[in-house]
């Protein structure tokens, strides 16, 4: 009896009892519909959530639970004999040296990653994988197998059992509720509510958990290098000795460097988007005429929807060679990835947000303020300069720090153009690497999850997060406060 | 001499009076886009007198006022004909600087507009866009005489740093007034300028440009006839975009010469 069976004939039943309840509010009302508490849908409705819905959860409560359950079933009992028989063949001899000398009762005395090992391969013969399986040790594993086999169809025919009757029951009390005067409606609309409520708290829980996962993990990394070197140390080079006789690779965990990079190529990109994005938003809202606007704004808003691998082609094939070639004009010495490449393109990539956000606040600016600025006879730009960009400042104050806290987590652009030197720099001449490429780059590959070097990107991502958060907490804040003044 | 003669054709009793003319419209036309919203006014407005413009919800009163310092400018669709002066200069010459226009023909609007910003600054906006003052002294005193004029400055004069949005209704459109006051205009255009005040507040605006007319030639739109009636010495009511009938404010009220004037004061539409 496979699962997806259960799931399949529990929403037939749901299906049924919709159509069931219909009827039934048909049929109590007499023929006139118009005498029933709620519209006749709402009582299938009625029905059909609740011989669906409780039986739908014990369906996904089981899958979450029916594993574990299982495992330690089928480990608790196993023989001495069989465990000691799989050992022999599977972990090294000083391990099984040390295992038999201490007379083991079960599969407990295994070792954690053992005894994982020992699952998967029982896991692989119930399932009938035994290609996967060393042949020396089926023997002594098949019973446990078997026993696998065996729970796992009882499990799921008295799954199937226990939902039909959940349902079958539901159904039955469902349908003798239905009256003219029972408020189906109400009932309906409460299981949507709790529905709802459900979505938003898994949405809540979901952040919470990678909030906590983010912590954990650098706190494991700050337990091998102190929080005073990743925060204050000068230098950043991450690779640790794997043997204790390799030259060259001491690790240094000082993330200023990262820091004072991502904070230069954000600069250089604030400083290309805010003038380009403020004064598009400008000339939009208060200079051009109906048709440009219609036209312009919808194609600043494709913009925003390019994909930024693509800018980053864009940084690689255009600008960084562009700047070079200043750079060579100019006699100055520029490396081929420079973090003012890097940054220009990542100040385009900004100018639609930050223009679309200015535009909004400009435009929020009431219109009776602009007639009384005209009306004293003030031209255009006295106008936009004494009283439209004084007043929307504040939301402008906003977009801008909304728009730091997207270069400072944009990291497709800088892994393609700015490159992995974590040189203590600010010329922007010089190539730099920011938090986010390291992330990336501690992370990708074939990674040990214990070394210092992976958790540091955890650390590194937690500091990230934190400064996203804050600036985004100060720019609402600032926002909501402005928006107070005109509403 | 040229409006003088021809104000006659308007409202031959004012000429006779010796009244001298401010500003005058001849055959204005609006449209808005392919919409005509003024069919052709002909109308004078008297130094040192107040006009009031009459007239049901749409017929084109605050269209007409804005062309008298051409607001309509800042609206793209808005075409505007016929021949507009103000003394002897031509409001629609090309070569007019529209920014000098409105520092003689100021304008206060139907809501209170104070910028966000102080009263001080509020007071001193226009007079430092047109130069009008350079030294720090210089601006106190237009700030103390625009407040004083506009009868505001004994409740806010300790307080004039403070933002003129915190003050009340009433008081802000005493600011915008003043604010208007301040570039010592010719000519003051309001905008329905009581319609979001009560009653004791707009009974100080009305005696406020009762005082004002000393100084300036007032036009003023409102829906109110008992207002028109108390402000104004002279009345237009405007019907559909036409001007029906302008003249002395009693005659209009107590002895309308055209049915759609009778109509309208006596409240059987509008
Ligand atoms: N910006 C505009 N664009 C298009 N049509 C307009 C515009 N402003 C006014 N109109 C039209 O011009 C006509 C006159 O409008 P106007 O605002 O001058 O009337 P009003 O007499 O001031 O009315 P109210 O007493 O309601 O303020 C109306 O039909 C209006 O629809
Ligand atoms: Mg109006």
């Amino acid at each position: 009896m496979p699962i997806q069976l259960t799931v399949a004939v529990l929403l037939i039943l749901s299906a049924i009892g919709y159509w069931i309840g219909r009827q039934r509010a048909m049929s109590v009302s007499g023929g006139r519909v118009a005498s029933l508490h709620s519209v006749p849908n709402y009582y299938g409705s009625f029905v059909a959530v609740w011989a669906g819905i409780p039986a739908l959860l014990l369906v996904l409560f089981f899958l979450m639970l029916k594993g574990p359950v299982i495992e330690m079933l089928v480990l608790g009992a196993m023989s001495p004999d069989a465990v000691l028989s799989w050992a022999k063949a599977s972990i090294s001899p000083n391990d099984f040296q040390a295992l038999s000398t201490a007379g083991i009762a079960g599969a407990d005395a295994l070792a954690e990653t053992q005894r994982n090992l020992m699952m998967i391969n029982i896991r692989n013969l119930a399932t009938g994988q035994e290609r996967f399986v060393n042949p020396a040790v089926v023997d002594a594993l098949l019973p446990a197998a078997q026993h696998m086999q065996h729970l796992e169809a009882t499990s799921r025919w008295s799954l199937f059992a226990i939902c039909m009757a959940i349902a079958a029951g539901a159904l039955f009390i469902t349908h003798r509720k239905i009256t003219p005067q029972f408020r189906a409606r109400n009932n309906v609309e409460r299981v949507v509510t709790w529905g709802l409520i459900v979505c938003s708290v898994i949405a809540i829980l979901t952040t919470v958990g990678i909030v906590l996962s983010l912590l954990f993990e650098s706190m494991r990394f700050f337990a091998r290098v102190s929080p005073v070197e990743f925060l204050f140390g000068l230098q950043w080079s991450p690779q640790t000795a794997i043997r204790a006789d390799q030259v060259g690779a001491s690790g240094a965990f000082g993330a200023i460097p990262l820091f004072t990079g991502t904070l230069l190529i954000a600069t250089v990109a604030m400083a290309v988007a805010l003038p380009l994005g403020l004064l598009s938003a400008i000339y939009l809202s208060e200079y051009a005429p109906r048709r440009v606007r219609d036209t312009v704004k919808p194609v600043l808003e494709i913009l925003a929807g390019i994909p930024t691998v693509v800018y980053g082609f864009f940084a690689i094939l255009t600008v960084a060679p562009f700047v070079r070639d200043m750079g060579v004009a100019l006699g100055l010495p520029v490396s081929s990835n420079s973090a003012l490449a890097a940054g220009i393109v990542m100040g385009i990539m900004i100018v639609p947000f930050v223009s679309s956000l200015s535009d909004d606040v400009i435009n929020a600016v009431p219109q009776s303020l602009r007639d009384g600025s005209y009306g004293l006879g003030a031209t255009r730009s006295e106008t936009i300069r004494q009283v439209i960009l004084p007043a929307a400042l504040p939301g402008i104050v906003g977009a801008f720090l909304l728009a730091v806290s997207r270069a400072i987590g944009e990291t497709m652009i800088v892994v393609m153009a700015a490159g992995m030197a974590a040189n203590l720099t600010f010329n922007p001449l010089d190539a730099v690497t920011t938090v986010t490429v390291q992330i990336a780059a501690l992370l990708t590959g074939d990674q040990e999850f214990e070394s210092a070097k992976t958790l540091s990107a955890f650390a590194l991502g937690f500091v990230l997060f934190f400064a996203t958060l804050a600036l985004n907490v100060v720019a609402l804040r600032v926002v909501q406060k402005y928006r107070e003044k005109y509403d | 001499m040229e409006a003088m003669t021809m104000s006659q054709t308007v409202d031959p009793g004012a000429a006779a009076a010796g009244k001298i003319v401010k500003m005058s419209s001849r055959g204005t036309k609006v449209f808005y886009g392919e919409k005509r919203a003024l069919h052709g006014i002909d109308v004078d407005i008297y130094r040192n007198e107040v006009l009031a413009l009459i007239g049901p919800s749409g017929c084109g009163k605050s269209t007409f006022l804005r062309t008298l310092n051409r607001m309509n400018d800042t609206i793209d669709i808005c075409r505007v004909e016929g021949k507009l002066m103000l003394d002897d200069q031509d409001i629609y010459d090309p070569k007019l600087d529209v920014v000098q226009l409105r520092a003689r023909v100021g304008m206060v609007f139907q809501k209170p507009n104070p910028f966000p910003k102080s009263i001080y600054e509020n007071i001193i906006y226009g007079p430092k866009l047109h130069g009008l003052a350079t030294r720090k002294d210089e601006f106190d005193a237009i700030v103390e005489a625009s407040l004083q004029r506009a009868g505001l400055w004994n409740e806010v004069k300790d307080r004039l740093l403070e933002p003129g949005t915190g003050l009340s209704g009433g008081q802000q459109q005493r600011l915008c007034i003043a604010r208007a006051i301040a570039v010592s205009p010719e000519v003051i255009l309001m905008d329905e300028p009581c319609s979001a005040l009560d009653p004791i507040a707009t009974a100080h605006i009305e005696e406020l440009i009762d005082e004002l007319r000393e100084n300036f030639t007032i036009v003023i739109v409102t829906h109110n006839m008992q207002q028109a009636a108390r402000v104004s010495q002279r009345t237009a009511f405007f019907h559909l975009g036409d001007l029906v009938e302008v003249g002395e404010t009693e005659d209009i009220f107590t002895n309308p010469r055209d049915e759609r004037t009778q109509g309208y004061i006596t409240g059987r539409y509008g």
